[in-house]
């Protein structure tokens, strides 16, 4: 009897409990509700029609940090919005020429101080509410008067906010319906590069004037599909857009991002049909996948750069004949051979070839001990040295295995007389510790924003990037003088010259050993037709169909 | 002697009460103590929540400026009381990242790591005592042995390991189990509660609770094995001693069957130090396994918290583990107030 006394007890301890969890969660219940009404009857749809809907489901890294474009910096949030939102123009299929977008035409003015936006008729928002010239307008008002933490892409390629010395955008202005002019204080030269751009997807005003912070959460742009829900950590669903401008397209009924976060998993989850589409495949599961003939294998074109840096205020790299003994020493072939599978190019310079303004006839430091050695004699190091050699703990598609070419590297310095010592951090303390100019040579990547060599030579190696993306510390007058100028030279020839002119001071000062431009690596199931992988990692599914 | 225990129920109750009331404020201290040292130690590892938000084109003027604006730039003792005074408001603060308040965002992950982890120690608790159970009964037996060595790689086996052997064994070759998520994506399930279990049964999508069973089963199987060698060779240990007992004896002298005498009789009497080790694995699992999520593309806790390390987003990184802390010693308590319940000669003082 007492026992029995004891267990109703218990039950009503944990009756409680759960009252207390049901409490915690109808906060949320209450809001998913909300979310579901304006869904109702897309769902009562979907549930009636799977079968026969053009699901897709796309299996990624990880999940996104937020859905307004414009808010974030990471990889895999662009790759939701790039589908849910529309930049005024497209960079190309699979390369980042300057095509059409939300405008139909474009014109700079003689001294590329204004220009002139003409935009698409007849385009809605998934709110039903009318993509127009004044929408435009509000958008640009909306980021350049944010901040950086709110919105750091804006601050990054267009210098700044307003009231910002350094703010490129004069003013935007709408004249007339479908006609927006853009003033600009000097001459940006990769505006229109800029205007293309993921972050810069256009959203419509009622949505973001409704909902404040919140718009990450419920993204309303002009894109062939619109958002549906989001489940943190877990997945993004979002679906084909009726309303759509281009008639006939999307293809695709459903889209759903699924985060896996491990690289087998998420090839496992291909093959058991769980996922239709895994991006990040490892170079060296390539071979299994051209070895089923259910799958088929992707390469996006690369637009990436491997390096290890050399810090050039660390005694002895700041001996330019050490950093040229390095970049003798190192044997990138069987880098590329072994860790990238043969799938990556050898890199000669800070960004990759197809970039315009890459200098071809740079020769590139070829594999020579030899040379090295003596190149070390002359800085009067025939001894050699010790340093210690920085490993990247995480995989990146510019760097699949850093532990591994870690060694080689290791082996190469070995046989030139350097005792290298290979460390590790964990990867946001690697990061600082190497931006405070901690390291002697770390390995570290970029993968580029708009496809621009402003975007690689500048932010990664001119001065004024030291202590942010310019790792290395390298800060050559020269260099800087021809980057700056290149910035606001609207001439193409004129521009892509000077780039040739600072890719050959960058040869010679050596401040970094490139490695490799990478071919990243994606897999899908046979039947799935024209998916073209971007090379800025945000790929376009508007045409992407199964057969 | 009989205990009062038996006779005066009502006292027993409040002497429970008053035990529970007592291990309560006990945590106190405990928790607040944990709110200290996580607090500490995330803000000495290196790596800047500004730098890590703002992404790599940052300038450092605005990296200044979001330090300025999150409070980064105080004395750490100045950060430690505002957070300490907005927790005891119930505050769990905002997620720097993601900019949602954590209090709202953490709920689906426990709720995915609490399925899990149920699920996974409802595997163990009922193969680890059954197996630790026979090995004793049938000692030095070739069960006892192969129990024990199987508990043995149990225990030293890796989680990375065994969870890809499973997906290949039994989602690519054999097809039976899907390899990741929680749920079919294809038709997913509408939360309500955020367990989908229970979802499911509340949707009266009963089509959609077999997918949900489906993908509990091969993270739960990894996650399960280490509880389960540990409860098989401790429930082993724990009947070895008392099957040598005077009373087991004489039950079998009175002529009982063997099953009645090792089931009721010895287990009950080996079971509390069976019960420890369920309550310590429980509050271990329910801490969320990053390994396990991971592999699984589980969205649990664990993920959740590792990835906010990994981003050093201060708040959620705080509250996180507080609340998995929480759930910790709250455990253990329950585990405390099973044990009168299953022997009387243990009191609650």
């Amino acid at each position: 009897m007492g026992k029995k006394k004891i267990w109703s007890f218990l039950l009503l301890m944990l009756v409680a409990l759960s009252v207390v969890l049901a409490a915690c969660a109808s906060d949320d219940a209450s809001e998913s509700n909300t979310e579901k009404e304006n869904e109702g009857t897309t769902e009562e749809d979907t549930g009636s029609t799977a079968a026969e809907d053009k699901v897709l489901v796309f299996g990624r890294g990880g999940d996104s940090v937020s859905l307004d474009p414009a808010a974030v910096t990471d990889g895999e949030s662009f790759k939701v919005t790039q589908n849910v939102f529309e930049t005024l123009l497209n960079f190309g299929k699979q390369d980042t020429t300057i095509n059409e977008g939300l405008a139909t035409k474009w014109e700079p003015s003689e001294d590329g101080l204004t220009y002139t936006f003409t935009l698409r008729e007849g385009v809605k928002f998934h709110d039903g509410t009318d993509f127009n010239a004044e929408a435009v307008v509000k958008n640009f008002e909306r980021w350049a008067n944010g901040s950086e933490d709110k919105f750091p892409y804006y601050a990054s390629m267009f210098g700044g906010f307003v009231g910002d010395e350094s703010h490129v955008i004069e003013s935007v202005t709408a004249d007339g319906d479908y006609t927006v002019v853009f003033k600009l204080k000097r001459a940006q030269a990769p505006f229109l590069k800029n205007i293309a751009m993921s972050p810069f997807g256009i959203a419509s005003p009622t949505a973001f004037e409704a909902s404040g912070d919140k718009f990450g959460d419920n993204p309303v742009g002009t894109g062939p599909f619109k958002f549906v829900e989001w489940k943190r950590n877990d997945s993004v669903t979002v679906e084909k857009f009726a309303d759509y401008w281009n008639v006939g397209y999307p293809k695709l009924d459903k889209i759903i991002f699924r985060a896996i976060p491990d690289n087998s998993t998420r090839l496992n989850s291909l093959l058991t049909n769980e996922i239709d589409l895994a991006d990040g495949i490892n170079p060296s599961d390539a071979a299994t996948v051209e070895g089923d003939s259910n799958l088929q294998l992707f390469e996006r074109p690369s637009m990436n750069v491997g390096y290890l840096g050399l810090t050039t205020t660390r005694p002895p790299f700041d001996n330019v004949k050490v950093r040229q003994a390095i970049n003798y020493a190192i044997d990138k072939q069987s880098i590329v051979d072994a860790f990238f599978e043969g799938r990556a190019e050898i890199a000669k310079n800070p960004m990759p070839p197809s970039i315009s303004g890459y200098n071809e006839d740079i020769p590139g430091y070829e594999y020579d001990p030899e040379k090295a050695k003596q190149l070390l004699a002359e800085a009067g190091l025939a001894d050699g040295f010790e340093m210690e050699l920085w490993a990247m703990p995480v995989p990146r598609p510019y760097m699949p295995d850093g532990a591994k070419v870690a060694e080689v590297i290791q082996k190469n310095l070995e046989d030139i007389g350097v005792k290298a010592t290979i460390v590790s951090f964990e990867w946001a303390t690697y990061l600082e510790k190497a931006r405070n100019g901690e390291a002697d040579a770390f390995m570290l990547g970029w993968t580029g924003d708009n496809g621009d060599a402003d975007n690689f030579i500048y932010v990664l190696l001119d001065g004024d990037n030291i202590g942010s993306n310019n790792y290395t510390y390298y800060d050559n007058q020269d260099l800087h003088k021809i980057l700056i100028a290149a910035q606001t030279e609207v001439d193409e020839d004129k521009r892509n010259e000077l780039y040739k002119q600072a890719q050959e001071i960058i040869f010679e000062d050596a401040p970094w050993v490139p490695l490799a431009h990478s071919t990243p690596l994606l897999a899908g199931k046979a039947d799935i037709v024209d998916f073209l992988p971007h090379p800025t990692g945000s790929d376009k599914l508007t045409n992407v169909d199964f057969k | 002697m009989i205990s009062p225990f038996f006779i005066q129920f009502d006292g027993e109750v409040k002497t429970v009460i008053h035990y529970i009331g007592k291990r309560l404020l006990q945590l106190i201290p405990v928790l607040l103590g944990m709110t200290f040292v996580v607090f500490m130690i995330i803000r000495a590892i290196p790596g800047d929540p500004a730098q890590v938000i703002l992404g790599q084109l940052a300038s450092k003027e605005a990296i200044e400026a979001l330090r300025l604006k999150l409070g980064l730039d105080n004395p750490w003792y100045v950060q430690y009381f505002d957070y300490l005074a907005a927790l005891l408001k119930g505050d769990l603060g905002e997620s720097m990242r993601t900019v949602q308040p954590v209090s709202k965002e953490i709920w689906p992950y426990l709720a995915a790591t609490f399925e899990l982890a149920l699920f996974a120690i409802i595997i163990a608790v009922i193969i680890g005592v059954n197996a630790g159970i026979i090995s004793a009964w049938f000692q030095n037996s070739w069960f006892d042995y192969a129990a024990m060595i199987i508990a043995l790689i149990g225990v030293s086996m890796p989680i990375f390991w065994l969870g890809l052997m499973e997906q290949w064994f039994f989602g690519i070759e054999l097809q039976w189990f899907p390899t990741s998520g929680r749920e079919e994506v294809r038709n997913p399930v509408s939360a309500v509660t955020n367990l989908y279990v229970i979802d499911t049964i509340l949707n009266g999508r009963f089509d959609q609770l077999g997918q949900v069973l489906k993908h509990l089963v091969l993270p739960g199987i990894a996650l399960a094995t280490i509880p389960m060698a540990i409860i098989a060779r401790m429930t082993r240990s724990s009947m070895l001693e008392v099957m040598r007992a005077d009373y087991v004896r004489t039950a079998r002298a009175k002529g009982q069957k063997m099953f009645w005498v090792v089931y009721k009789h010895a287990l009950k009497n080996a079971i509390i130090p069976v019960l420890t080790v369920i309550g310590l694995q429980t509050g271990m699992l329910l801490g969320g396994a990053i390994l396990t999520e991971t592999i699984f593309s589980w969205p649990g806790i664990g993920r959740y918290i590792y990835e906010a390390i990994q981003f050093r987003d201060y708040p959620v990184i705080q509250s996180g583990i507080l609340i998995v802390a929480f759930i910790f010693v709250m455990i253990n308590l329950i585990v405390d107030i099973l044990y009168g319940l299953i022997d009387p000669r243990i009191k609650y003082d």
